[in-house]
């Protein structure tokens, strides 16, 4: 898979001349929807990510309704020009199963309990893309759950790690990503240490792997307290 | 006023007997659920920024009739759950093939919470002095969020809207508000309504609307 004709680091630098362990710039907005009951709009490096929340409210159609707690819906949608070639718009087998692993990352952090018989529905749009749209999509999702004043137990923040020429990084690029050994993206629960994503792609060692956890619970960390900031800064005058 | 904003997961204190509203214990620890700023005052509870309403018994809630079915009238409260209203709860006595006679849909009616079980069904009851159905005047509707600040600290908000805007405000629980008078003075009670709502968050907020309120006072007389 790998192609020898790229060099990914030399003298310890990246491409695009980041450390091994530095993550994309992240800038973060919140409360950018009117109509939304919470909104986020994150840049991370080349991805460009909006992701709104609805709800608590009923569910239609009223068979999926839980008695005894809400449900949580999660869309997670790729524009048609947030790819070089235009994207077919619409759902693909891809984008269903990111929905769904965004819905598990995000469901357990969420006290579900609170709001019985109702849905809270969360949409990702990915308005620009460039590798790492899931935890993107994930750490907006995220703040615009706390932006809608939804009961959470804390914040998810999520980061990839990967293996490209034979070092673990963090953050992987488009380049890094295309052509690298392994894609690992990590969503957990910072605070409570708990992780609710983990998928990989590629190959890595038992020593690789636990090395990149680590490198992933730093960048999580990380973005963690830039999604505080983020928070906080909508209501600092 | 910054250091009081706390989000999902902060620790709040070791008192488990101190929790209140918006937060949880775990571990015998007490952490934030929601995102808003914490008031450390009896209990310890974090105020939210943002939410939908939850319906409390006893609350008072200005509510639109949506639908009326065989003895009940289904009440939308701008909450995640519908309420309904028992003809027994309505102030006359009447027959069920009376029901739209009286409330019909679209009708705003001032209701009390009467009941809220475990599945969220809301009961709702128009018996009481304060309630009735709203002919007159118009209704806004703000995040309930935002009513404490509407109202002010014992009632020093709302008393001054009362006092210099000439009309008849009344404030449901749920975020609606039914203001009536003039024309161009419920214009004018809706554009401070919504300032209250934009910056709800800011210190000084009483005095700055008095200042808006009284900016416009010499056009309109």
């Amino acid at each position: 898979m790998s192609d020898k004709t790229i060099e990914f680091i030399e003298k310890g630098r990246r491409l695009d001349g980041r450390k091994l362990d530095e993550l994309r710039p992240i800038k973060i907005e919140v409360g950018v929807l009117k109509r939304a009951n919470g909104s986020c709009y994150m840049e991370s490096g080349g991805n460009k990510v909006m992701a709104a929340v609805y709800g608590p409210r009923e569910v239609h159609p009223r068979r999926m309704e839980d008695a005894t707690k809400a449900i949580v819906r999660c869309r997670y949608n790729m524009a048609s020009f947030s790819v070089e070639d235009r994207k077919r718009p619409g759902p693909d087998r891809r984008s269903v199963e990111i929905s769904k692993v965004s819905r598990e990352a995000i469901e357990p952090i969420i006290i579900k309990e609170h709001f019985p018989r109702s849905a809270i529905d969360i949409f990702i749009e990915i308005l620009q893309a460039d590798a790492g749209t899931r935890t993107a999509g994930i750490n907006a999702a995220s703040v615009a759950l706390a932006d809608a004043g939804i009961p959470m137990r804390g914040l998810v923040s999520a980061c990839a790690t990967g293996k490209v020429g034979g070092h673990i990084v963090l953050d992987l690029m488009k380049e890094e990503d295309n052509y690298g050994e392994a894609d690992v993206p990590i969503a957990m629960d910072v605070q409570n240490d708990k992780v609710t994503l983990l998928q990989m792609d590629g190959r890595l060692t038992q020593d690789e792997f636990k090395q990149a956890l680590e490198l992933a619970r730093k960048g999580c960390k990380e973005i963690y307290e830039m999604q505080r900031q983020a928070l906080i800064a909508k209501y600092t005058v | 006023m910054n250091k009081n904003l706390v989000i999902p997961g902060d620790l709040l204190s070791s008192d488990v007997k101190q929790a209140g509203e918006g937060t949880y214990v775990k571990d015998g620890q007490v952490f934030a659920a929601i995102f808003g700023f914490v008031n450390k005052k009896d209990r310890i509870q974090v105020i939210p920024l943002a939410g939908k309403y939850m319906p409390h018994s006893g609350d008072v809630v200005i509510g639109k009739i949506v639908d009326v079915r065989f003895s009940n009238w289904l009440v939308n409260i701008s909450s995640p759950y519908e309420a309904l209203l028992h003809i027994s709860e309505y102030p006359e006595r009447i027959d069920a093939d009376q029901m739209s006679q009286c409330l019909g849909i679209g009708d705003l009616v001032v209701a009390g919470v009467k009941d809220v079980d475990v599945t969220m069904k809301v009961e709702l009851t128009m018996c009481g002095e304060s309630f009735k159905k709203l002919d007159s005047g118009g209704v806004i509707e703000i995040s309930h969020a935002k009513i404490p600040r509407v109202i002010g600290r014992k009632g020093s908000m709302i008393s001054l809207l009362k006092s210099e805007l000439n009309c008849d405000i009344f404030i449901g629980q749920n975020g609606r508000i039914w203001v009536k008078g003039r024309e161009e003075d419920i214009n004018h009670t809706i554009k401070a309504l919504l300032k209250i709502e934009r910056e709800s968050h800011t210190p000084g907020l009483t005095d700055r609307i008095k200042e808006f309120i009284s900016d416009r006072k010499p056009t309109t007389m």
